[in-house]
């Protein structure tokens, strides 16, 4: 997922250029208060001029209690994939925010729940309420760990290469996306020019089980997809493992093996997803499965 | 749900400026617009453009379409192009206009979606 401020055209022009699976136009944080206004038009415009082909579209909005509800309207009508909620804080935040959009869906046409919500969980309170902001509404998509505002709320800082500063948020923030079965994204990494480090963190959250990672700069994007791209070894093993699964469905059979070891549903499960990422990497075709 | 959209009567076709605004900039591929409410009923279109021998004509034919869309006469505006798209050049004649008219970032997406359908 990769960060645009909303209030550059040459930036939300090129957006698509670069590789990322899903582009997250910003309208809070990263624009100023004088130019809330002009990047809401800016951003409107170019979602509905600009083909950004599978890459999924999200726009942060402003808060529902400032100028949160134009941000939608203007957005929703442009037809954003996923609306993108800051410092979620609990049910009910997600809950406001639905209402909104789905006035807002009603008045232009769209489907009615058409447009996903990504919660974005930035405190202390929004980290220990994660399962109940996922579970607050189907349109809830993903949620995702803003690691900023959640040290400065736990008044610290952030650590870089220190694993266990957000190992609590993160893995709550994964619990609740794992048991509502949605996607969870973790935070920026800042240090842009610390590659190292930043190859160092996505290996980390990869390993915890996050979907991906939110990135702030275009040189990060080949550095997540290299890291969450498997190896041939690993797409050879899913391999077998899917095709074995698929002829014991056929046959009835239960329990399998591959390579004389037992291969049960979570290998299964674990094979899929190995394949998926593959395919979404470009390194496969559906014609080598 | 609070109000989403523009304070403007759409009853009216004009839109009534109350002040001089600016929106843009001069970074690569914008465009700053400043719109003077002068009165009267003309639009006068002053444009300074890096790209002006191809798309000089384009660039004020689609502020002049965007400004009559939204039914304001009477202004004398003032741009400086640096490579900006249509929808650039749109969205910020559109900024511009609502700045201009005491209404700012209120649109009326329905209206303006309208234009271009």
């Amino acid at each position: 997922m990769m960060f645009m401020p909303g209030a550059n055209p040459a930036m939300l022009r090129d957006a698509g250029l670069y590789g990322a699976d899903s582009l997250m136009f910003d309208l809070e944080d990263a624009v100023s208060l004088a130019e809330k206004d002009t990047a809401r038009a800016l951003v409107h415009f170019a979602l509905k001029t600009f083909d950004y082909g599978d890459t999924e579209t999200i726009v942060r909005i402003n808060d529902l209690n400032t100028v949160g509800k134009l941000d939608i309207d203007a957005v929703v009508r442009a037809g954003v994939d996923v609306i993108r909620l800051p410092k979620t804080e609990c049910a009910q935040d997600v809950i406001d925010a639905d209402e909104v959009i789905t006035e807002v869906e009603r008045a232009c046409g769209r489907e009615v729940g058409s447009t996903g919500i990504f919660a974005a969980i930035e405190s202390a309170e929004g980290v220990l309420n994660a399962l109940s902001i996922a579970q607050a509404s189907p349109r809830v998509c993903g949620i995702a760990l803003g690691a900023e505002d959640y040290v400065t709320n736990l008044k610290t800082q952030r650590a870089y290469g220190d694993n266990m500063q957000l190992y609590f948020a993160r893995e709550m923030i994964l619990h609740a996306a794992r048991a509502t079965g949605i996607a969870a994204v973790d935070t920026v990494y800042s240090d842009v020019d610390n590659m190292d480090g930043f190859r160092a963190e996505v290996e980390h959250i990869k390993t915890l089980g996050f979907d991906g990672k939110s990135v702030i700069n275009p040189r990060q994007i080949p550095v997540v997809n290299d890291v969450y791209a498997p190896t041939e070894k690993e797409i050879q093993k899913a391999k077998e493992i899917v095709w074995a699964a698929r002829e014991a469905e056929e046959k009835g059979l239960g329990v399998i093996t591959v390579r004389g070891k037992m291969v049960d549903k979570p290998i299964i499960t674990r094979a899929e997803r190995t394949i998926m990422l593959a395919k979404a990497s470009g390194l496969i075709g559906e014609e080598d499965l | 749900m609070g109000r989403t959209t523009c304070a403007r009567d759409w009853s009216d076709p004009n839109m009534e400026l109350k002040q001089q605004a600016v929106a843009g900039t001069t970074e690569s591929s914008d465009i700053m617009v400043t719109i003077d409410p002068v009165g009267g009923d003309a639009v006068e279109i002053t444009l300074d453009s890096s790209v002006e021998k191809a798309f000089g004509d384009q660039i004020r034919s689609v502020i002049a379409e965007t400004l009559k869309n939204l039914g304001v006469t009477g202004v004398k505006v003032t741009a400086v192009d640096k490579g900006a798209l249509d929808c650039t050049v749109q969205a910020r004649t559109i900024a511009a206009a609502y700045r201009a008219a005491g209404t700012a970032g209120e649109y009326d997406w329905k209206e303006i979606d309208a234009w271009n359908a």
